[in-house]
């Protein structure tokens, strides 16, 4: 029961983590046709420079700060660097990101040194929120969550209440009308694109202080937020917050089940050579492996993902 | 300015021819080969702050049958084919011996290029001085008479560790986790054999791996480690996977001692904080406050030239011997050295190391420490340091073999 | 526009030829040779590349599959030689690489060719991910972290080649290099890698006119999987060592740039990218720790800039000189060089600066002068130099915009 509780927790923390990061994502996709390869660079970027103004100014204003700071350089990236390349259709772009993922990742060991940086969370959320059959619940898990959740409700009520939103939703379908109406199209798009950036610094100044800031973090996570925007339908905030928080169960579950697969055969009757490499393997042992195989399931079975509408 | 741009140019391709010319000046040189770019720099650099810093001391000293030892870098990107790449090129410079430790896959294909390199080139051998490459074939199957190592290998850590569970006998229920590669599996085989010898009352309730460098949020690992009532801890991990272990675990309130043999690695105090004091151990052959070194003076050189702690005693060990060996078969032929350093005894300032003539793995006093706030010395600019725990005297780490070392001829 | 006949277009293969039977005379170094057959195996990987994200408009995050694939195929022959007396010699083995890299490529390719653009990158991750992770938990077939290593010495000798060294190996590389260059151009001429570039402009049309450009993708996808296994199987003769870090995301990235930084839209763009690449990262890192860097930002700025890589800035300067008189072109020349000279070393030294300044590096040597980052003059320099190129840039813009003008009036 105890363990059931703490695995649905970590669970569902670890998809709001996803979420956090691919949501940004997503906006950009859906406006600008964009998958930034950056986008957990930026994440990186937001846990260091949480950790920079935070040792000046305390955890509070860093998290505020940090995301601001984040979509600033978002948007400078997209204003000088993406729309130039832009013309050159959306591959030009995909490889503009992956280069910028690299320049940034040495600009951070330039800056910040090539170990891991203390940065963690402030004392008043450092401590046991509540214990469960004399297990700990640490407040910063739960702050998190809370952060993720009126992030989304955020997101969502900017989307679908505001002006802002309207123009943005039509922007995504019909650039052409919105800028003929007069609107101004570039800038649109540079706001949504820093949109999506503080959106990931964000979940930086929370993630680089539940994990480790390190210059690796942005590569050990950047896969996976691929994975959730692919598998939730490109394009799609509800398929990729679906898709997160199925990832995130997904994987923490699986880290308790330690079935392998020669045991899943014998349940067919099939006994695989009980020495063999294969049938010794655990669900536990490739749980972090589980989403890429979704990733390519989905891909093969259900091409526009989960929610998504296009078939890109 | 078309002229300009050729003349500099020129001096550009000039400057280059010269500055590899100029390299060859007459000294003893060392390839390092190791990481000093990409994800595990920060660790490749560190290893050769240590190799400068102790080959100026022995150049201050006088230096190996007159000349003056000198450490060049090889950037092999933590890479085996890279390294290969990077060996050529040290032979292509004259260099005769070359050193490495980060990665036994690299330690793997390096002592197969230096075999194959010394059987096709006899006039021109090769030596490896391994530090830090701890797979146990290298000193058993696939030992070399051209291979050195001077650090214990991961079995011979895994009996200190498990020497050191004999004397908790409230400890009950270890549980081991690792990473899914080569040396996550050696350290998991070897502590549940090593366990069933030594502790047969233990049992152990939890025997992990997952894929490496993947996982982000260990918290389910501690669910489920405290739903098996795990009270022991013992990894192999190293990098994040060990912090974001130990983060997660005391982030829990999961406060059991977690024996690794990386804890004190570069930066890991940093990325574990607080959190991880009392809770950490760590099997080493050094620590800056193990009793008795008179090392200080030297310690706190090491840290005001690098601004790093001095980590890798090993390191000293190595080029301290490696300069007794040229110094007393008075030659820097790599053949002459390789059979000064055999069986070779030297005063380290832990105690008396040797090396074993059989399959050339060093012996020397190991430890368990823990990280602790009431250290003398701290490390990684925290302030904690590590204590000793237990000490295993040189000659009880020395493991039988199955080498069956191939000498070449003359 | 004239067609080149059959025979002039053999002219740049006959030079190719001549030029490979001469470089190792003209730098025989073992550096050199390394160097060379390291680039030649690059090379044929990043063609094989070029198949798919030039030719046929796929980009994909996970090729080093096939060239891992490949390799393993090849050095498990290579052992198979040695330990069951096979009669088959080692040049000929990276064949077994290609049937490899074929046989993975038409698994895979069968789900993951029914997509294009970006989901196809997506699978192509997933799958390099996938297969990266498998590559260390299977230890039976990749040999776990230490990889699987063979003898190319063993086995009947061809043509006299013991490929003891370097040298030897180089002969082996290079006629494979050249088959293999001039069979990937051939296939640029069949009707398939015809059709290959008309998906890649506009499929819809591909399907309108009868053909399925899944198929054709499917076909190409194999073709190229199966010269990237070539690849890895020169790479196995070479290094006699595949590890499983080779299926990894670090070769797919690597090929990636070198391809895109050589030049997708000519057939030798990738042959540039390879030399490129391969001299930066195993030569540069000699002399600076963030070679990295500088990579990166040279491919951030084709992207931008020259997104016909080096090969399309080589073609576009050849029709400049064919077209106009060197009036018109000398001062242009010296302008843009002025510009690359003064941006490409105020950058440099800019960034040498600041790497020596945040890792306290010893002061970097250039040109015989000493910049250290404590003289408030080195900054100036550096500073002064990169301001100095971009009013240069500015200049040719403004002159460059006139003669738009210009010539729009005329």
């Amino acid at each position: 029961m105890v363990a059931f509780v703490f695995t649905l927790l970590n669970g569902v923390l670890y998809g709001l983590l996803l979420f956090m990061l691919s949501s940004g994502l997503t906006l950009i996709f859906s406006m600008m046709g964009v998958l930034n390869f950056a986008h957990a660079s930026f994440y990186m970027l937001g846990a260091y420079l949480a950790y920079a103004i935070g040792s000046a100014t305390g955890f509070w204003v860093a998290l505020f700060l940090a995301p601001v700071l984040v979509g600033l350089l978002g948007a400078v990236v997209e204003r000088f660097g993406l729309r130039k390349v832009h013309e050159n259709g959306h591959v030009a772009e995909l490889l503009f990101t992956f280069g910028l993922a690299f320049v940034i990742e040495e600009i951070v060991k330039l800056v910040w040194g090539k170990t891991p940086v203390p940065f963690r969370p402030p004392p008043e959320l450092a401590q046991p929120l509540f214990s469960l059959f004399g297990a700990t619940y640490p407040a910063f898990r739960v702050f998190m969550m809370v952060v993720a959740v009126a992030m989304l409700v955020g997101l969502w009520l900017m989307l679908k209440k505001t002006r802002l939103g309207l123009m943005v939703q039509a922007a995504l379908t019909h650039p052409h009308m919105v800028g003929a109406l007069g609107h101004n199209v570039p800038l649109i798009f540079m706001g949504v694109f820093g949109v999506g950036c503080a959106l990931a610094g964000l979940a930086g100044v929370v993630g680089g202080a539940l994990f480790v800031t390190d210059p690796a973090m942005a590569l050990a996570l950047g896969p996976i937020v691929f994975v959730v925007v692919v598998v939730g339908g490109m394009g799609s905030l509800a398929g990729a917050f679906i898709a997160s928080l199925i990832i995130g169960l997904m994987q923490t579950a699986a880290v308790s089940v330690d079935a392998s697969i020669g045991d899943f055969f014998r349940l067919f009757g099939v006994t695989l050579a009980p020495g063999g490499e294969v049938a010794r393997i655990t669900l536990a042992q490739v749980a972090p492996m589980l989403p890429f195989l979704l990733l390519i399931l989905i891909l093969i079975f259900r091409p526009r993902g989960l929610m998504g509408v296009r078939e890109g | 300015m078309n002229r300009n741009a050729w003349l500099a140019g020129a001096a550009l391709v000039a400057a280059f021819a010269w500055g590899t010319a100029a390299s060859a000046q007459d000294t003893v040189k060392i390839a390092y080969i190791d990481p000093l770019s990409g994800s595990f720099a920060d660790v490749g650099e560190q290893g050769l702050h240590h190799f400068r810093f102790l080959a100026e001391k022995i150049n201050a000293g006088g230096g190996v049958n007159g000349k003056k030892l000198e450490i060049i870098g090889f950037d092999n990107k933590t890479n085996p084919k890279e390294s290969l790449v990077q060996f050529e090129k040290a032979i292509d410079q004259g260099i005769r011996f070359i050193t490495q430790g980060n990665g036994s896959s690299v330690a793997a294909a390096l002592i197969e290029a230096v075999e194959k390199h010394n059987e096709r080139n006899p006039s021109d051998r090769v030596l490896f001085l391994n530090y830090a490459a701890v797979d146990p074939v290298f000193t058993n199957d696939k030992c070399s008479f051209w291979h050195f190592r001077f650090d214990a290998d991961s079995d011979m850590k895994m009996e200190i560790v498990t020497d050191w569970l004999k004397t908790q006998p409230n400890l009950k229920k270890p549980y081991v986790i690792g990473q899914d590669y080569s040396f996550g599996h050696q350290v998991a085989a070897a502590a549940v054999r090593m366990i069933k010898a030594k502790r047969p009352d233990m049992e152990i309730v939890g025997n992990e791996i997952h894929p490496l460098g993947r996982v982000k949020d260990f918290a389910p690992y501690i669910t489920k480690m405290r739903a098996a009532g795990a009270d022991v801890i013992i990894t192999g991990n190293w990098g994040t996977d060990m912090t974001l272990l130990i983060k997660a675990a005391m982030d829990a309130g999961f406060n059991v001692p977690v024996l690794t043999y990386y804890g004190g690695g570069l930066g890991a105090p940093t990325a574990m904080g607080k959190a991880a004091v009392g809770h950490v151990r760590q099997v080493t052959e050094f620590h800056e406050n193990i009793e008795n070194m008179n090392l200080d003076p030297f310690l706190d050189e090491y840290e005001k030239k690098v601004g790093q702690d001095f980590y890798y005693l090993r390191v000293k060990n190595l080029m301290e011997m490696l300069g007794r060996a040229m110094n007393e078969s008075k030659s820097n032929d790599p053949m002459a050295v390789a059979l000064k350093l055999e069986g070779m005894t030297h005063d380290a300032p832990t105690g008396k190391i040797s090396m074993r003539k059989d399959n050339h793995q060093i012996l020397m006093p190991m430890f368990i420490s823990t990280l602790s706030d009431k250290a003398k010395r701290t490390v990684d600019h925290t302030p904690f340091g590590f204590t000793t725990d237990l000490r295993i005297e040189a000659d009880k780490t020395a493991a039988q073999t199955t080498c069956q070392m191939k000498r070449p001829a003359s | 526009m004239r067609h080149p006949s059959t025979l002039a277009r053999m002219i740049p293969w006959a030079a190719l030829a001549l030029v490979l039977v001469a470089l190792p005379f003209i730098f025989p170094s073992r550096t050199a040779l390394t160097l060379m057959n390291v680039i030649g195996i690059n090379a044929v990987f990043a063609l094989s590349y070029n198949m798919l994200l030039g030719q046929t408009g796929m980009l994909s995050f996970g090729h080093a599959v096939y060239y891992g694939l490949g390799g393993f195929a090849t050095i498990h022959l290579i052992a198979a030689i040695k330990s069951m007396g096979l009669p088959i010699p080692a040049p000929l083995t990276p064949l077994m690489g290609f049937m490899g890299g074929m046989l993975a490529g038409a698994i895979i390719g069968s789900f993951s060719c029914r997509r294009a653009g970006t989901p196809f990158a997506m699978i192509s991750l997933g799958v390099g991910e996938l297969i990266a992770a498998a590559g260390l938990m299977f230890r039976g077939l990749f040999g776990g972290e230490e990889g699987v290593s063979g003898d190319r010495t063993a086995g009947p000798i061809l043509l006299g080649l013991k490929l003891g060294g370097p040298f030897q190996v180089y002969w082996v590389i290079a006629v494979w290099f050249f088959i293999a260059a001039f069979a990937m151009w051939a296939f640029t001429r069949t009707p398939l890698g015809r059709l290959a570039n008309a998906v890649r402009d506009n499929p819809d049309r591909v399907e309108f006119i009868g053909f399925d450009p899944q198929r054709v993708r499917y076909l190409v996808f194999m073709i190229s999987g199966g010269f990237a296994g070539l690849a890895g199987g020169m790479a196995a003769l070479n290094f006699e060592i595949i590890t499983p870090e080779s299926l990894s995301a670090f070769p797919s990235a690597a090929v990636l740039i070198s391809t895109f930084i050589g030049g997708v839209t000519l057939f030798y763009g990738p042959i540039i990218g390879a030399l490129f690449l391969t001299l930066m990262s195993s030569m540069l890192s000699d002399y600076t720790q963030a070679w990295q860097f500088y990579v990166g930002g040279v491919f951030v700025l084709m992207v931008m800039f020259a997104p016909g890589g080096f090969a399309g800035m080589v073609e576009k300067a050849r029709f400049k000189f064919l077209y106009n008189s060197w009036d018109w072109i000398l001062p242009r020349l010296a302008r843009g060089a002025g510009a690359a000279v003064a941006l490409g070393l105020g950058a440099m030294l800019l960034i040498e600066i600041i790497v020596r300044w945040r890792f306290s590096g010893r002061p970097l040597r250039f040109l015989g002068l000493e910049f250290s980052h404590q003289s408030i003059l080195a900054w100036i320099l550096a500073l002064g130099l990169v301001a100095l190129g971009l009013w240069i840039v500015r200049m040719i813009r403004a002159s460059g915009s006139e003669e738009l003008k210009g010539s729009a009036v005329r």
